[in-house]
Formats: structure tokens, sequence, C-alpha cells
């Protein structure tokens, strides 16, 4: 059992949740992320560690409540207990080596991006962030990456805040106009699918990390197999992050809408 | 008094019952039962039966105390050497192991040694005895006391070792990379073949042996084999298992409705499925259900989907009948539920609508030549592809070692497919590290994996009590 120590809603809908556990703080590095069951009965879901903190043992994990089981896990409060929590999981980013960098995040995929976001400050890399929200009030963790970014820029489907438009406009300004030897995107598969399909005929490496469907997480289900190259692999353990342009984006997108009439029918139940 | 010659039944819930039910399938003995099975042992003195126990159970002593009407010394004479005895009693291939050497079997029906474990473990478990340990069954080493021993994976492997490294005196922990203990037990055993409250009074029963098992804890991600002799564990155990499921490569494989057998059965065992809505991870079954594969696994996925209300549910097999590598009683079952068999025929390709599964392509075969295993090789026959309608296929044509320890762990060697290599005292290239089950051997059988975990233990305790590593 895993106590919330903090929570805090950053947009309508994001919230972040943080728990001790040291065993997980002291291994994760940025790219991993984590299984948590909220209880007894709920599903194994996989949420990125969006922080970390060796010293004090704590971890936080940013989520978008999209179904049952974020809901639920946003429905806690300090002092309450989440069931499970199993990690580090996946592949963390190899972040040594690049000149400069543009990061992408889309939505709660912002949330996933951070501690890249993070580790990329840290390297010898100019760190170019882009983050991308529906509308203002969705824009997450701006002073957060404002802070590990030399450029920060904000867009807005809807214009109220930022560039009105989406994150992939400005990312074409900026490969038009520089030298960029890394892209790293994450957020809705078609966002991820635009920034591959704008950075391949350029030759600009691409890195986006991949949200599949997953059960026990360490390789021994299948259920977040994906296609990369033509290859079959394992989202949890060969991943989650993946060359973008390899990636078969229209059979992942095709898997993640499986279960969607099951999840809407348990969102229709009530949080208990 | 003749001897009947015949295995005394078990009685089974019946089929058309069953089919909407995950309640399990045979009742177990009753006491009368019990007696005239246990009446049929011959009390053979040179035990042949007891060597082809993998963790050689004393089977005619047991048999002894359960006419004697002492079945609680029966199940103390049992846990001497076989801590999942109400487990073994019901998956062990015991037709393969003890059984097949059993005197009576020559002339007759062999005893039914699985069915008589299988009862004296259940009554002791239903009336909650006290696991009461025969002193001198046990030997405990003064020099164990204290000392530190981890087990990685609490499948049946390390479950064993575990607790023949505590009965020695050690100080042992075992680190499991899921929330519940168990293995291919939990995730991948059915509930109607091993209900999960035997399991986990099994288990509790190890854990009173004063095992700690630490849940969500994945060795070489959460802490790695260097982490644990750092932290003061003198040596290790592995059983990580093979879980690592294969696929079949061919086209409309990654279309949703098709299942890996392991994606499937963790779904409706760990996760229980099958009470969705109540549990939240859901599963999808259509009416058609295609299982490929022919193994127990295989069987199991063919059962649980039929269980889940699919109305036709097909093996298809690209060999023939006799070489079906599942049990004969689990064939027979699922033929009894209406499981239908299409043998000799190949899958070729999965076609999808709209990104689901629509139907599966076939390819007929018929035997030819012998291949290296001796079995004759299905060949295609020309032109008689079809196509089999189906909106769910389950891929269960078995799985490799777990890969999350081996590939996070420096100097410990693998075979090329996978497994952990091991001398014949079943250490690794590392020393002090031990591996055994279904990471060493390949996908094998529960008694198997018990067997390396008991053989590990003894070698590991001789390694920390020999001469260089006694604790001065
Ligand atoms: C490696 C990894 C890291 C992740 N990190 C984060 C994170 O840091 N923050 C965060 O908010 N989310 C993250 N996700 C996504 C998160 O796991 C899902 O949003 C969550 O499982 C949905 O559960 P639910 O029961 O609330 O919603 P559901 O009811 O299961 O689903 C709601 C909707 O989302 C779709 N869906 C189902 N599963 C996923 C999925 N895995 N990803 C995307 N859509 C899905 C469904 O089809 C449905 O339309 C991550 C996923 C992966 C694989
Ligand atoms: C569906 C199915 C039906 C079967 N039916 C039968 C049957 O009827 N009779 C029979 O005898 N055999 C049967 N088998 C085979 C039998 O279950 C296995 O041979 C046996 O469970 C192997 O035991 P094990 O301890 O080696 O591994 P497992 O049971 O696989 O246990 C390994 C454990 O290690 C954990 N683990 C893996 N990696 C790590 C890590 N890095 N850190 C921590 N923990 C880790 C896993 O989560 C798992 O709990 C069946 C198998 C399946 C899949
Ligand atoms: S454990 Fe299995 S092989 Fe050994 S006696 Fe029992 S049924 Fe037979
Ligand atoms: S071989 Fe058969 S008959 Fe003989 S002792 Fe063993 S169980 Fe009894
Ligand atoms: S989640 Fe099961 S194999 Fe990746």
């Amino acid at each position: 059992m895993y106590e919330i120590l903090a929570k805090e809603e950053l947009a309508p809908t994001i919230k972040k949740i943080t728990v001790k556990a040291p065993l997980i703080a002291e291994k994760t590095r940025p790219g991993n992320f984590i299984i948590l069951r909220v209880n007894e009965k709920g599903e194994r879901i996989p949420l990125t560690v969006a922080d970390y903190d060796k010293e004090t043992g704590q971890v936080a994990i940013i989520f978008q409540e999209v179904g049952y089981s974020t809901k639920l896990l946003g429905s806690l409060d300090k002092g309450d207990h989440i069931h499970d929590l199993v990690g580090p999981l996946g592949h963390h980013l190899e972040m040594e080596g690049y000149k400069k960098v543009v990061l992408l995040g889309g939505g709660s995929g912002t949330a996933l991006l951070y501690p890249k976001v993070k580790g990329f400050a840290e390297s010898d890399a100019e760190v170019i962030t882009i983050t991308g929200a529906r509308t203002k009030n969705l824009v997450i963790l701006e002073e957060e990456l404002r802070k590990k970014s030399d450029r920060l820029y904000i867009s807005t489907d809807d214009g109220s805040y930022g560039h009105h438009g989406f994150v992939t406009d400005v990312l074409k300004d900026i490969l038009e106009n520089e030298e960029v030897d890394l892209v790293v995107a994450i957020g809705p598969v078609p966002m991820m699918r635009a920034v591959a399909n704008m950075t391949e005929p350029e030759g600009i490496e691409t890195i986006v990390s991949l949200n599949s469907i997953m059960v026990d997480g360490t390789g021994m289900c299948g259920a977040c197999r994906v296609t990369i190259g033509g290859e079959t692999k394992f989202t949890c353990v060969d991943g989650p992050a993946f060359d973008a342009h390899q990636v078969d984006f229209e059979e992942l997108m095709n898997r993640l809408t499986f279960y969607q009439n099951e999840e809407n029918m348990a969102e229709e139940m009530e949080v208990d | 008094m003749a001897k009947n010659p015949n295995k005394t039944p078990m009685r089974n819930q019946k089929p058309e019952e069953r089919i909407h039910n995950f309640n399990e399938v045979p009742y177990g003995y009753s006491e009368e039962e019990a007696l005239v099975e246990a009446e049929r042992c011959l009390q053979c003195k040179h035990q042949p039966c007891v060597k082809g126990c993998p963790v050689e159970v004393p089977i005619p002593e047991f048999i002894d105390a359960v006419l004697a009407g002492d079945v609680e010394k029966a199940d103390r004479i049992i846990k001497s050497k076989n801590n999942l005895p109400a487990v073994c009693g019901r998956v062990c291939p015991q037709e393969e192991q003890c059984e097949e050497v059993c005197v009576m079997g020559i002339k007759n029906e062999p005893v039914a040694i699985g069915r008589l474990e299988r009862y004296v473990a259940d009554y002791n478990l239903e009336r909650e005895c006290e696991p009461v340990e025969d002193k001198d069954m046990v030997t405990t080493y003064p020099e164990a006391k204290g000392r530190k021993v981890a087990v990685v994976g609490a499948g049946p492997a390390g479950l064993t070792a575990a607790a023949d490294l505590a009965k020695y005196g050690f100080d042992v922990t075992i680190f499991e990379a899921l929330h519940e203990t168990g293995g291919v037990l939990r995730y991948g055993i059915p509930e109607f073949r091993l209900p999960k409250n035997i399991v986990d009074k099994e288990v509790n029963a190890i854990r009173e042996l004063g095992v700690d098992i630490k849940l969500n804890t994945v060795v070489g991600k959460t802490i790695t084999v260097d982490e644990l002799f750092a932290d003061g564990f003198e040596a290790m155990f592995i059983g990580t298992g093979a879980g690592l499921p294969r696929f079949l490569n061919i086209p409309g494989e990654n279309l949703n409705g098709v299942y890996s057998a392991n994606e499937f059965l963790t779904r409706v065992n760990l996760m229980k499925a099958y009470k969705y809505p109540e549990y939240k991870t859901p599963v999808i079954i259509s009416d058609k259900v295609a299982v490929v594969g022919a193994g127990n696994v295989a069987m199991d996925a063919a059962r649980t989907a039929k269980r889940l209300g699919a109305e036709e549910v097909y093996i298809v097999y690209r060999r023939a009948e006799e070489q079906m590598p599942a049990r004969d009683e689990e064939i027979e079952h699922a033929k009894e539920e209406g499981i239908i068999f299409k043998l000799l025929n190949n899958p070729i390709a999965i076609h999808g609508k709209d990104g689901r599964v629509a139907s599966m392509e076939v390819q007929e075969m018929e035997l030819g030549e012998k291949d290296d295993s001796g079995r004759r090789r299905p060949v295609p026959i020309e032109g008689s592809k079809w196509e089999l309608e189906l909106g769910t296929v389950i891929i269960a044509i078995g799985q490799s070692p777990n890969p999350l320890l081996t590939r996070n762990t420096k100097n410990l060697k693998t075979e090329f497919w996978g497994g952990i290599t091991v001398d014949d005292n079943l250490q690794t290239s590392r020393e002090g590290v031990y591996a055994g089950g279904d990471v060493v051997t390949g996908a094998a059988t529960v008694i198997k994996a018990m067997g390396a975990g008991k053989d590990a233990a003894a070698n590991i305790k001789d390694y920390l009590i020999s001469e260089g590593k006694k604790n001065e």
C-alpha cells in the first residue's frame, strides 16, 4: 500500500499524485514508467514516472482522467492509499550526444514529457520545448518546463493562450529555421504520427513514447505489442520509446480502441 | 480381498453444467473412496513410485497413513517433501510421473496417487490443521540461522526453494514481480482446474515457515542481483519461469481480437475478468473462437473461452490427434465440454474487418516423413486452404523464458533461446546464484519446477554451510 503524500490538480481532469516509493525513486530514469492498481479489484494501469527524488524517496505521477481507473485514481485524496505500485519499468531514454533537441508534448503527454525535459536540461543539449493543449486552462507544468528549457513554446487549439494552432505548426517553424538533431514527441497518437511524418523527409532522428494497452508490463502477455519496422515488439520491455519513423501508428490506434465499449460500461458505473 | 483392477473413479461436475461456471470440475475423493483407493496400493518394498516423483514424496508411507485413518499424519509425510500437495494432486501429469512406474499399473490401472494426494491435502486445508512439522523429517542447521537467501519468482520453483531453505533455517525473502504469488498457478491455470483459494492456502503455509514475500518487485528493475548481494543476501535462487508468449508470425496477428494465451488467461485468472465488471479488467470473447495449439495451455484457453460464453470453440492444430501434447485427461474434458478439434490444420493468416478479427485462413495438412523429433511432420495438402469465420483467436503455441531479469543482469549466461545456463548443481555462471524451473528448462511442469527448486535449495545449503562460506 502506498500512501498519497500530496495531490494537486494541474488542470481540470489532469492531476498529480505523490507517493513514497524509495526503491522506485532510486532506480527511475527519464522514460521509465510504473504500473499501479488503485484497489484490489482494479486494473493494472501504466503511468509514466513524472518526477522522482532519490533523497526523499518520493515519486510523482501525472495523469489525465480518461476512463474508469484514472477517474478512480483522481478521486483519491491525500492520506488515501494506492494498492499496488510496481516499477520502474521500460527502458529509459538515452540523452547524451545531442546538440539541439526539440521536445513536444500534447495534452497530458506533457506530463510524460516533463522528466525527459529535465533529463535533457542536464545534458549539453539546447532544449526547446513545445507544449500544446486544447485550451488555456488545460496547459500544464508551464513554470516547471520554462525553468528547464532554453526556450518554451505554448500552443492552444482555440488560440486562448500562446500560439493559435497545433504543436506541429510550431515544430514546422523551428525545423525551417534551425538545425535540430533530435525530436521527442509524446501525446495523442495522431499528433505523434504528424510529427513523424514531418521529420521523416528531413531525416531528423525522432523518438515517440507509445501508450499501448498493458496488463503485466513485464513482457508476459503481449497485450502491448506494436509493429516497429515490420517486426512485433512489446512496448513494456522493448519500449516504451521507439524510433517514430518505424512505428505502425495505424495499428497502434486500432489496438487502443479495442476495449472502448467495455471501458464506457465501466465508466458508467459509480466510482466507488 | 481381491484388489480392484481399476482406479476408483472421481466424480466430476457435469459438462453441461460446468461450461457455465468456473467451479472446479473434479470433486475429489470422499473418505470412503479414498480408503478404497488406498487399499489398492501394494506397499512395494522397492517403492518405484517414489523415484517417479521429482520431489520423492514418500508415497507408500502416506497411503498407509490414509489407510490407518490418520490423514493428518499422511499430510505431514507428504509435506516433508512437497509443500504444494493440493496443487500437485490436481495438476501433476501423474500418468508420466509417479503413476507411470506404479507396480499396480503393470497389469491393471496404477494407484491413483495424485487423487489420494489431493484428498489428503484438501482434508487438512479444509480443517485448517496447524502446519505441524514432524521433527525427524526436517533438518535445521544452526549454521543457517540469521543468514539471508533471496528467491526470485513466487512460482512453484521459487516457492519450493524458499520453503526448503526456510526449513534448513535460513532467512528467506521471495521477490515477485506481480501483485500476487503463484506464478502460472495464479495467472495461467484456470480456477476450474486449480481453485485460487487452494493456492492461497498453500502459499500461506509457506509464509508460516518464516518466508517473507515481497510482491510488486521486479528483480533486474526494482532491485538488481548485485544490490541484493550488497544488501547482505549470501545466495540466490532464480525461478522466473517461461512466460514470454510466442506468436505465429503470420499476417493479421496484431488485429484486435487476437490474444496470446498468456494475455487471455492472465486477464481471466489473475485479473479476474470472468467477474467483470466487479473486477475492472475486461476480456472480449466473440461467439466463435479459435485456439491455436494443442497443449495444456491451449486446452485451458479453449475451456475458459467456452465458460465465458463462446458458442463455438475450435482447437486448431497442425499435427495429428496422437501428437497433441496436452494431457489425455485435459483433452477428454475439453471434448466433453464441446470443444471442436480441427487437427492437421495450419493457420496461415488472420483476416480482419474494421480492425477486428473476422476469419482465419487455414491450410489442411497431412502427415509426411518423420522429423528430428521422431514425429511425422505435417505437410500441406495442395489446394486445400479454407476460411474459418470467427471473432477471437487465441495463440497457444508456447512460451519462452521471461526476459526481464536475464536482460538486466550482468555476467549471467543464457542459452540462445533465452534459458539460464546452469551446471549440474543448478548453479548459474555467477557464484552463489542458482536457477531452476521453466526459466532453465523452458516450459515444463509444476512438479519438475518444484523438483528443481528443492535440489537448488539443498545445493545452496551445501554451498553456504561448506568450508569457505561458513559463518565464523
Ligand atoms: C508506458 C505508458 C505510460 C503512460 N503514462 C501516462 C501518464 O503519465 N499519464 C497519463 O495520463 N496517461 C499515461 N498513459 C496512459 C494511461 O495508461 C491510460 O490513460 C490509462 O490506462 C487509462 O485507463 P482508464 O481506465 O482510466 O481509461 P480506460 O477506460 O481504460 O480508457 C479510456 C479511453 O482511453 C483509451 N485507452 C485505454 N488504454 C489506453 C492507454 N494505455 N493509452 C491511451 N489510451 C488508452 C481507451 O480506448 C478509451 O477510449 C501511459 C500509458 C503507457 C503505456
Ligand atoms: C495455462 C498453463 C497451464 C499449465 N498446466 C499445467 C498442468 O496442468 N500441470 C503441470 O504440471 N504444469 C502445467 N503448466 C506448466 C507449469 O505451470 C509450469 O511449468 C510451472 O509453473 C513453472 O514454474 P516456475 O516456478 O518455473 O515458473 P512460473 O510459474 O512461471 O513462475 C515464475 C514467477 O516469477 C515471476 N518473475 C518473473 N520475472 C521476475 C523478475 N524479474 N523478478 C521477480 N519475479 C519475476 C513471475 O511473475 C512468476 O510469478 C501449465 C502452464 C500454463 C501456462
Ligand atoms: S507430487 Fe506429483 S509426481 Fe509426486 S507423488 Fe504427487 S502427484 Fe505424483
Ligand atoms: S508402486 Fe504403486 S503399488 Fe507400489 S507402493 Fe507405489 S503406489 Fe503402491
Ligand atoms: S504488458 Fe504484457 S507484455 Fe507488455
